[in-house]
């Protein structure tokens, strides 16, 4: 039926185009998703730190895997408020009555998502390098940082999706990213689960968050990493591929 | 040759118990203006997204430029461009940027001529290179109607235009809707305002309880209903044309807005 996939990335560009031209245009979106997680890295460092032990020398080496994950639950958030923005002012209707591949459109969102996110983390990571933070991590371990971080950012986009398609308003669009953003909390982001009740120490240890936070301090650290990177992307593509799902079904019924 | 580029047979829809729509039939010829009147929640929103293949109707069959909705949306959608009831806009784009994505979007040659001619002949070239986000509801409307017609689609949808607009951007439509229907285009209206369906259309049609209750030009639609009498009333200035004349402004002659 539909005769138009042979201008599928054609399509997908120019809606990729249009909103990485609302982040350029929006700079306040990347300080505003960068905002909180400074905050908390500054709190952690300067203040709580001190306190804090983990066995590494540097805290803040140990916490900027956390904080990572942290910028990429908030910035999340905004993909669904743009994606509700678009199905609330009548522009997704546009496109749908055009003769266009219609997936084009969230996949315009998705990588802008994936672009803006990267933005975001290299912000983070340059307040943490002037803040002490060091790495003895390689180009490779690097590009494995970041292929992490992008597919843990691909799942999260693909639930905010979900988000933005459902939501009623625009606050509801972006209060599904508030536990994901806390999910570091409870994990071995911020402290080792050594000390935790063993309850909070079982959910903190199984929760998707801590083998990605382990397997990027490893990274980074120059460590070995051990089998949780694999555990840590199967979550990540388990949650892709349900969040994709059910995105499409949604997105179908528009 | 005057073929009915859009045919409607026994279209009807539901939304969860309640039946909008209950058998809609009617035709439009090519090249007029067509006006759908109706009360609020007609469902003329309704039969308009059907058309524009955003909805799918529970029965009825519908054939919109030689293309039947069941077998072939991309043909419809290739025929047709829909503005809908709000301005559906990219605010943060530019008005130009706006254009010139639609005219990516239809795969044409070159996106920014044809941006650029659309821009003049709706005389915003100064208004083009700002954000959207800054206009008034009238230029809004009239960069929407602008996108509608790039890639000179048959038929344009357009869900009641002059909704929320001033009386001023609302003859400013009107303009361009008669100009476009002279230019061969096949426009398709939706209104609740008895006087837009008159001013603009040649066949009117008229939904009701989920029927299509009348069909014909205004001309014979007249001659149906009461019979025309003749009464002697002073005819006092309406507001609006109270309006227009302060400033400077009456029906028709808006300057610098069209060519």
């Amino acid at each position: 039926m539909e005769s138009t996939n042979k201008y599928f990335f054609k399509d997908m560009s120019v809606m990729f185009g249009r909103s990485m031209r609302h982040i350029f245009r929006s700079m306040d979106t990347i300080i505003t998703v960068s905002i909180t997680p400074i905050a908390f890295m500054l709190l952690f460092v300067y203040v709580f730190g001190g306190a804090i032990e983990t066995g590494t020398e540097n805290y803040i080496d140990y916490l900027l895997p956390g904080i990572m994950l942290m910028t990429i639950g908030s910035g999340i958030a905004y993909v669904a408020y743009r994606l509700f923005m678009d199905k609330q002012r009548g522009i997704l209707e546009r496109f749908h009555s055009m003769p266009i591949a219609r997936s084009t459109v969230l996949w315009g969102h998705v990588l802008t998502s994936l672009i803006s996110n990267g933005i975001s983390i290299v912000v983070i990571i340059l307040v943490a390098l002037l803040m002490g933070f060091r790495s003895s991590a390689g180009i490779l371990e690097w590009l494995a940082v970041f292929g992490i971080l992008g597919v843990f950012t691909l799942a999260l986009t693909w639930v905010a999706v979900i988000a933005g398609l459902a939501a009623k308003t625009p606050d509801g669009a972006g209060a599904f990213a508030y536990p994901i953003i806390f999910l570091p909390f409870v994990s071995s982001a911020f402290v080792p689960t050594d000390t935790m009740p063993s309850a909070v120490r079982v959910f903190a240890e199984k929760q998707p968050v801590t083998p990605i936070v382990e397997a990027i301090r490893n990274l980074l650290s120059n460590q070995p990493v051990g089998s949780e990177i694999w555990t840590a992307l199967a979550w990540c593509i388990v949650i892709i591929v349900v969040a994709y799902i059910f995105a499409m079904r949604i997105y179908k019924k528009l | 040759m005057n073929k009915n580029i859009i045919q409607i047979k026994g279209v009807k829809k539901s939304y969860k118990d309640v039946e909008v729509l209950k058998g809609v039939d009617f035709e439009v010829e090519q090249g007029g203006i067509f006006a759908l009147l109706g009360s609020n929640g007609a469902g003329k929103t309704t039969m308009i997204k059907i058309m524009a293949t955003l909805l799918k109707a529970d029965a009825g069959s519908i054939v919109i430029n030689g293309f039947d909705i069941e077998k072939n949306h991309g043909g419809i959608r290739g025929s047709i461009s829909l503005t809908g009831q709000f301005a559906a806009i990219d605010e943060i784009l530019t008005g130009r940027e706006n254009i010139q994505m639609i005219a990516k979007l239809r795969h044409l040659e070159n996106p920014n001529a044809v941006a650029e001619e659309l821009i003049n002949r709706f005389g915003m070239s100064e208004a083009a290179d700002r954000r959207v986000g800054t206009y008034s509801g009238g230029m809004k409307r009239r960069i929407d109607i602008a996108m509608s017609l790039v890639g000179n689609p048959k038929i344009i949808f357009l869900d009641e235009p002059t909704t929320g607009l001033d009386p001023e951007a609302r003859l400013e439509v009107w303009k361009i809707v008669k100009e476009l229907s002279s230019a061969g285009t096949t426009v398709f209206l939706t209104t609740q305002h008895l006087e837009e369906a008159e001013q603009l259309a040649n066949k009117i049609a008229i939904l009701h309880g989920g029927k299509i209750i009348a069909l014909d030009t205004l001309e014979r639609l007249k001659k149906l209903f009461p019979p025309a009498k003749i009464e002697y009333v002073e005819k006092q200035p309406t507001l609006e044309e109270i309006f227009l004349t302060i400033i400077g402004k009456k029906g028709g002659e808006i300057n610098g807005i069209y060519k």
